[in-house]
């Protein structure tokens, strides 16, 4: 059985870990407030230009613009959104698992965040780019982002460029998901946005029901293409990196509260367990000094 | 039949609800939406937008962007949307002066993307002004 002092160094240890993580829960607390707030300000804006898109697909087709052209081919790069900072609990990982099923075991990646970068090179996966951003994520940053793999799709070097992301639901909720970026699919859109089926997958939905309508265009249809594609582009990268942020900080600070509650109760136990034995000593004591006594009478 | 308008920009959704015009500053000019208009898409450019929303007229200054019209809805994207008392000069024209010098320091050649972006913050930033000054 442990002696006393190896249990006050354990008790001691564990108060020091439990301080840490609760500082970090601390500071995840105030950066999930902010992250999750950017986020759902974020979901109307990047939701209404996906309805624009939808309500005008069928005034083109896929010749209108080359971002909306569908290749035969099947190289595919992704663009992975993952945290810098471990400690965040299994978002990562899911990302990851998700990648795997969801994405050509061939495929190129485009990194966001440091970890998933070293387990590309761990899975021996080809990355051709990494990029840093700043937390909380400024518009302005996301579009070399927007722009590189645009032109890696123009220049044919891909014929599908899909983000992987941690979607946001709530502080205990976060999914993994991996959706199609480009080609974009101006007719026929199946498949949903990710923050469409969280926020507001419904009125996408009641959008799907209308009738197809014959849209004007100012000043012509080629100019407002040019100019709103790029644009959904840019703005759906710059959402999936804000929910990616949301869900970091909500999963570091659900991770760092569920060890600073194991660290407390860890030390309720050892502490438990210290009196114990403190007071079995002290009984022990107490029965040698009476024998002794005793044994002098 | 009313005219359901929403105005949405990155940062939050600035109106939503019945109305019984709207004007938007498109690309080509201003263009004035009645219940029951063709369906539209245009490009906005930073301007003013006014609408008449139960018997008061309101108006905001955008940035640009876009709008969507319907026989029923307009849905207006723009990067900002402003208030008249929301629009602070001093802060205003310091972003204007902070704009010309970064696009003056920038390598027009090499980042077209930070040139357009600068001269869309001054395009917008112009438009707050003018209608923050107008009638004065």
């Amino acid at each position: 059985m442990a002696n006393l002092r190896d249990i006050r160094r354990r008790i001691k240890s564990v108060k020091n870990t439990a301080q840490i993580t609760r500082a970090m829960q601390l500071v995840a607390a105030a950066k999930m407030k902010k992250a999750q707030d950017q986020a759902l300000a974020g979901r109307e804006y990047a939701l209404r230009l996906t309805e624009v898109l939808f309500s005008i697909r069928n005034n083109f087709s896929q010749e209108s613009h080359p971002l909306l052209e569908r290749r035969e081919g099947n190289r595919e790069l992704v663009l992975v959104i993952s945290t810098d900072k471990g400690l965040c609990g299994p978002i990562n990982t899911n990302l990851a698992r998700k990648i795997r099923l969801m994405t050509s075991a061939d495929a190129d990646f485009v990194t966001v965040g440091r970890k998933f970068r070293t387990m590309a090179e761990k899975m021996g996966r080809n990355l051709i780019a990494d990029f840093t951003v700043k937390d909380p994520v400024p518009f302005a940053q996301t579009r070399p982002i927007a722009k590189f793999i645009t032109q890696q799709f123009l220049d044919g070097n891909y014929d599908k460029v899909s983000i992987a992301f941690t979607s946001f639901i709530n502080t205990l909720r976060q999914e993994p998901e991996v959706v199609t970026l480009l080609p974009i699919e101006g007719k026929d859109k199946s498949e949903t946005r990710a923050f469409e089926a969280v926020g507001g997958g419904f009125s996408v939905e009641a959008h799907r029901n209308d009738p197809v309508r014959d849209y004007v265009f100012e000043p012509n249809p080629a100019e407002v293409l040019k100019a709103i594609l790029p644009l959904y582009v840019n703005y759906e990268v710059f959402q999936a990196i804000s929910e990616a942020r949301a869900s970091e900080h909500s999963a570091r600070m659900v991770a760092m509260k569920a060890a600073t509650d194991n660290a407390k109760k860890f030390i309720k136990e050892l502490t438990l367990e210290y009196n114990k034995l403190r007071q079995g000593a002290i009984t022990a004591e107490l029965l040698e000094i009476t024998t002794a006594m005793k044994a002098m009478e | 039949m009313p005219l359901l308008l929403d105005i949405v920009t990155p940062e939050k959704k600035i109106f939503s609800g019945p109305v019984e015009n709207v004007y938007l500053p498109g690309v080509d000019g201003e263009l004035g939406i009645l219940p029951s208009h063709i369906g539209l898409v245009t490009a906005l450019q930073p301007g003013v937008l006014r609408y008449l929303h139960s018997g008061v007229t309101e108006t905001l200054a955008i940035g640009s962007g876009f709008a969507e019209v319907t026989d029923t809805k307009v849905v207006v994207l723009t990067d900002s949307a402003l208030g008249e008392a929301e629009i602070d000069e001093d802060t205003v024209e310091a972003a204007i002066q902070r704009a010309k010098e970064k696009l003056a320091s920038v390598d027009h050649s090499l980042d077209a993307e930070e040139v357009a972006y600068l001269q869309g913050v001054i395009a917008k930033s112009t438009a707050a002004l003018l209608f923050k000054r107008r009638g004065q």
